[in-house]
């Protein structure tokens, strides 16, 4: 038998025909492409049933609506709910991306106690029993001791139930170290108060602006309610108004203004005022306002007409003295103008001093309390709670001087950043135990390291976070919350918006992991310390409570996910300055321009860095999600590497390139950047994004870029003692 | 050049002296041999393609546990559509979830082991059962069921059975048999491995959606053209100017033409 060469081809080809004329290839072919088609590990979203829950934003203090869509119990997509007053159906990239927060992989999934050494990441999961146990023993422990005041509470946000509710539970056990942690909403209260010479929250009549003159605020980075924000400037940009951007550096605010100021940093009070010189000067101010509600209006005009001439202005300030002139003309001309401060999102308080002035502007041309321009609101009133009932101890410890020394000498509510200096510095009396709410201030201060040393004095430090944040990384017991899209909150007084309005914030889904409300946690532990802590706390639970609260609203809340007092109209200026007239002469701009002193030399630090806000990178007790993270431009942060923005004549003098690696260094601390040579910047000035760098938190994102907060030093405002540094003297030397 | 000139020179030269060297019988059986293996390697892989392939290429598993449908069916007042029924958005239920059955089955009613098994294990337990789709497309299929079935769409409300077959009548459920390189169920592309079926619902591959869509334009194009000297006139319209008649009623609903899968598929 001879089986050559030939008949193997032949088997080969008879093997081809047979193959062919069965359904293998075919079949095959239709199998390959199906799979390639639908890659098995690419995510699909289940089909089911299509809801959508609409409950209120909280991962900034924006207020948005929201309506997320969920199929069946999972979420999967989350907008903005059409018609909302604060929103109307937009929503911004870290509102968006906030499944990314429920379901991302830094959920702390159950209470949490730490076994190894702080911040070593070692714990041991525990039972809620056994948490509420061990917080209540330590608690009593102290109270017990006579040392009620040793505990100290920090809260993230400043209005509704949640924060009334810790501030409740320290006054009733014993403690005056109740704090929130402030902003320019802070800022501007103190403004009015010293001014207006009322409380009141600064709301912005910003859909019936015709001019907006903004002081470093970044209306398109994050100010305010962002969101609002946008939507007024599309409507400015469409006709409705101009926009003139007084800023250091070519934010993305700047860009889109019609007039871009570049200004020195940090001199912002100083141009206020030379435009209220050149509007008194050319008497374009409101006299009727003016001459009939305001007092000290002679002094402030000796003032600025001595010191603010545009030419004195134009030498501080750099903004040149045509300029100066012709923006206070069209600013004054305008029929509804508005200034406003706050740099960038508004999240460091900033200066007194500069606020006032940018208010005193406001008052020359009459727009308090009127359409388009800046209306004094009243807090939200619909907390009514009784008492509490203090016991001698309570009364005891509540008597102690607060840590932070907010409050008696001092106008502002709260100074967290005085209150960590003084802790890290052992004055007065020692801190026992530290409880964290909505906050990460290991992160989010300036100058963290204070935080670091203060928290290291502190025995127990007890976190909140739903998520293992810096700060809940370096806490003894983790209490985990529910995520917003988890729980029932009230979310009164969105950040800057003009009417009296509570959202409702309500589960969208069930909770994911073994977390419980901090109000309910208050509630048991008040419940479990007895006396009249108890008493203070009589609800069966926290949604009782927001129930019991919110009395008749609760009903048009479930309905239509917010209550707005539709008919709000700001107070007539006979009402409002009737009694208390306007006062020019309050004592944050009496004197004038009062520069705020950053930290550094200008021999060692030639520089000035200056962080900045983007949409792109949140900055606050939340950081960014991995979808944000993307969006954020390759000459901003690549391989993990964070850009400082320098101007190309300043990198030319120091010998740096596009991309070049260099050293900053500030009096404060180091760090490793690249350069990103960019000619929207000040020659002299860098600029650095803020919230980047998170140490723990989430392996897809953390050890991004650098975090400004450790490299710039904390600068008390000499009249509020909140933070006021804007920026720190910095060395850029190439690696 | 030289070497390859050489080379040429040489090729025919050995070929000549085989031809030369062998006989007429063993070049008849090298034939022979040629044929023989042609059919051996055509059978071999006719039986591979036909036979071998198929069961490589399918596995099968079982339901978590056994279900009644021809029982359901008879107990129900509106037919599939009382537990397959449709949202008030239009979108299709599809297999039931535990909340439905909860109703009646919240206790073992009968004497029925697989019942036992659904009542212990899923409902006491709050798990949904995690059925095996027989009709589950690719996820890169969109598929609106109401589209299809309801009275006032071109297909004028075609019944369950005209893509599932007697599935509702079953008393039992079959294994469920899924592919291996692409894990859709085999009923997909049909159980005949060559993909020939009878019935309209022995297969839902994009062919069998196109077939059904072609046949419903034809006919709505046959309504539309009423008269033989219309339809003259416009076929002379077709050919002398084509594209400029307005296209006739076709088998999307939403376009009023032919679907885009007929043609690209």
């Amino acid at each position: 038998m001879n089986i050559g060469r030939r008949s193997f081809l032949s088997f080969l080809i008879g093997g081809a025909a047979g193959t062919a004329l069965s359904p293998l290839p075919w079949k095959l072919t239709d199998d390959i492409s199906i799979w390639s088609q639908n890659w098995p590990w690419t995510p699909v979203p289940a089909t089911g049933e299509v809801t959508y829950a609409n409950t209120t934003c909280t991962l900034c203090p924006g207020g948005c609506g929201i309506s997320v869509r969920k199929i069946d119990e999972r979420c999967v997509k989350i907008e903005g709910t059409p018609g909302h007053p604060v929103n109307d159906g937009g929503v911004c990239p870290l509102g968006s991306s906030g499944l990314q927060v429920l379901y991302g992989p830094a959920r702390i999934k159950t209470p949490l106690k730490r076994v190894g050494e702080r911040g070593q990441g070692r714990w041991m999961a525990i039972s809620w029993e056994d948490a509420l146990a061990q917080t209540a023993d330590k608690l009593t422990e102290l109270r017990e001791g006579g040392q009620p005041q040793s505990v100290a509470c920090l809260s993230g946000r400043t209005y509704g139930t949640m924060p009334s509710l810790l501030q409740r539970f320290m006054a009733a056990y014993g403690s005056p170290n109740f704090m929130t942690v402030p902003s320019m909403r802070d800022s501007y209260a103190l403004t009015f108060a010293a001014m207006n010479g009322q409380t009141a929250m600064a709301g912005f009549d910003t859909e019936n602006t015709d001019f907006v003159l903004s002081f470093g605020s970044g209306i398109i980075d994050g100010w305010g309610s962002p969101v609002r924000m946008f939507r007024a400037n599309s409507a400015w940009q469409g006709g409705r108004g101009k926009v003139v951007q007084a800023e250091p550096r070519l934010s993305n605010t700047a860009a889109k203004s019609d007039i871009w100021a570049p200004i020195r940093p940090g001199t912002d009070a100083a141009l206020a005022l030379g435009m209220a010189h050149v509007i008194i000067l050319e008497k374009r101010y409101r006299s009727d306002f003016v001459s009939n509600y305001t007092t000290g209006f002679d002094a402030f005009k000796t003032m600025v007409m001595a010191g603010y001439s545009p030419e004195k202005v134009a030498q501080i300030t750099g903004v040149e003295k045509n300029t100066i002139v012709s923006l206070a003309r069209s600013f004054a001309r305008a029929s509804r103008p508005l200034a406003i401060c706050g740099r960038g999102r508004g999240e460091v308080p900033g200066s007194m001093n500069e606020f006032m002035a940018v208010h005193a502007l406001n008052a020359l041309v009459g727009v308090i309390n009127r359409p388009g321009g800046v209306w004094a609101l009243p807090e939200p009133g619909y907390i009514q709670w009784s008492g509490p009932d203090l016991d001698a101890v309570a009364i005891a410890g509540g008597r102690r001087q607060r840590l932070d020394g907010a409050g008696s000498s001092n106008p502002a509510a709260s100074l967290p950043n005085r209150f960590f200096t003084t802790v890290a510095a052992g004055e007065d009396y020692p801190i026992e135990a530290m409880f964290i709410s909505g906050a990460n201030p290991d992160f989010d201060f300036l100058n963290n390291q204070r935080v670091a040393e203060a928290m290291a004095k502190i025995p127990f430090v007890v976190s909140f976070s739903s998520l293992m944040d810096d700060t809940a990384r370096n806490a003894d017991l983790i209490l985990p919350d529910h995520v917003y899209l988890e729980r029932y909150e009230d979310v009164p007084a969105p950040m800057g918006f003009q009417r009296p309005i509570i959202g409702l914030c309500r589960p969208a889904v069930t909770p994911q992991f073994n977390t419980m409300h901090t109000g309910d946690v208050i509630i048991q532990l008040a419940q479990t310390l007895g006396g009249t802590l108890a008493d203070a706390f009589p609800w069966d639970n926290y949604e009782v409570c927001l129930q019991d609260t919110l009395g008749d609203q609760w009903d048009t809340l479930v309905e239509e996910g917010y209550a707005m007092d539709e008919g709000f109209s700001p107070a007539p200026w006979a009402d409002m300055f009737g009694s208390r007239k306007f006062d020019f002469t309050a004592a944050g701009i009496r004197n004038g321009f009062v520069p705020v002193p950053i930290a550094g030399d200008d021999i060692t630090y030639p520089l000035v860095l200056m962080p900045y806000d983007s949409m792109r990178v949140a900055s606050g007790a939340i950081g960014n999600t991995p979808f944000m993270t993307k969006t954020v431009d390759e000459n901003v942060l690549l391989h993990g590497m964070a850009f400082v923005q320098i101007n190309p004549v300043t990198a030319g003098s120091l010998g740096l390139r596009q991309g070049d690696k260099a050293e900053l260094t500030t009096p404060a601390g180091k760090a490793e950047v690249r350069t990103d040579l960019f000619e929207g910047i000040m020659p002299g000035v860098i600029a650095m994004p803020r919230g980047m760098g998170r140490t723990p938190y989430d392996k897809k994102l953390m050890k991004h870029g650098v975090s400004t907060n450790p490299l710039v030093s904390s600068v008390e405002d000499p009249i509020s003692g909140l933070e006021a540094a804007w920026g720190v003297r910095a060395k850029l030397s190439k690696a | 050049m030289s070497t390859t000139e050489e080379h040429a020179n040489e090729v025919p030269a050995e070929i000549a002296d085989k031809k030369e060297t062998t006989p007429e019988t063993k070049k008849e059986s090298a034939i022979g041999y040629v044929i023989l293996f042609f059919f051996v390697g055509l059978i071999a892989s006719l039986i591979v393609g036909w036979i071998i392939f198929p069961r490589l290429l399918y596995s099968q598993k079982s339901q978590p546990f056994d279900f009644n449908h021809a029982v359901h069916l008879d107990l129900v007042d509106e037919g599939c559509q009382s537990c397959h029924y449709f949202r008030e958005d239009g979108s299709f239920s599809g297999v039931p979830k535990l909340a439905q059955c909860i109703d009646c089955h919240e206790e073992v009613n009968g004497e029925d082991p697989n019942e036992e098994i659904f009542v212990t294990e899923y409902v006491w337990k709050e798990r949904e059962v995690p059925w095996l789709i027989y009709s589950k497309q690719p996820d890169c299929v969109f598929f609106s069921h109401v589209a299809h079935v309801s009275e006032d769409s071109l297909y004028d409300g075609k019944d369950c059975v005209t893509c599932h077959g007697y599935h509702g009548e079953s008393e039992t459920l079959r294994p469920y048999q899924y592919n291996r390189i692409t894990n859709i169920s085999r009923d997909i592309w049909g159980h005949n491995i060559a993909g020939f079926a009878r019935n309209s619902w022995d297969r839902a591959k994009m062919d069998d959606c196109a077939k059904c869509h072609a046949e419903a334009r034809d006919a709505a194009s046959r309504r539309n053209l009423k008269a033989p000297t219309t339809r003259f006139i416009t076929n002379i319209i077709d050919v002398a100017f084509p594209g400029t008649r307005p296209a006739g009623k076709g088998s999307s609903v939403q376009t009023e033409r032919g679907a885009c899968f007929e043609c690209h598929k």
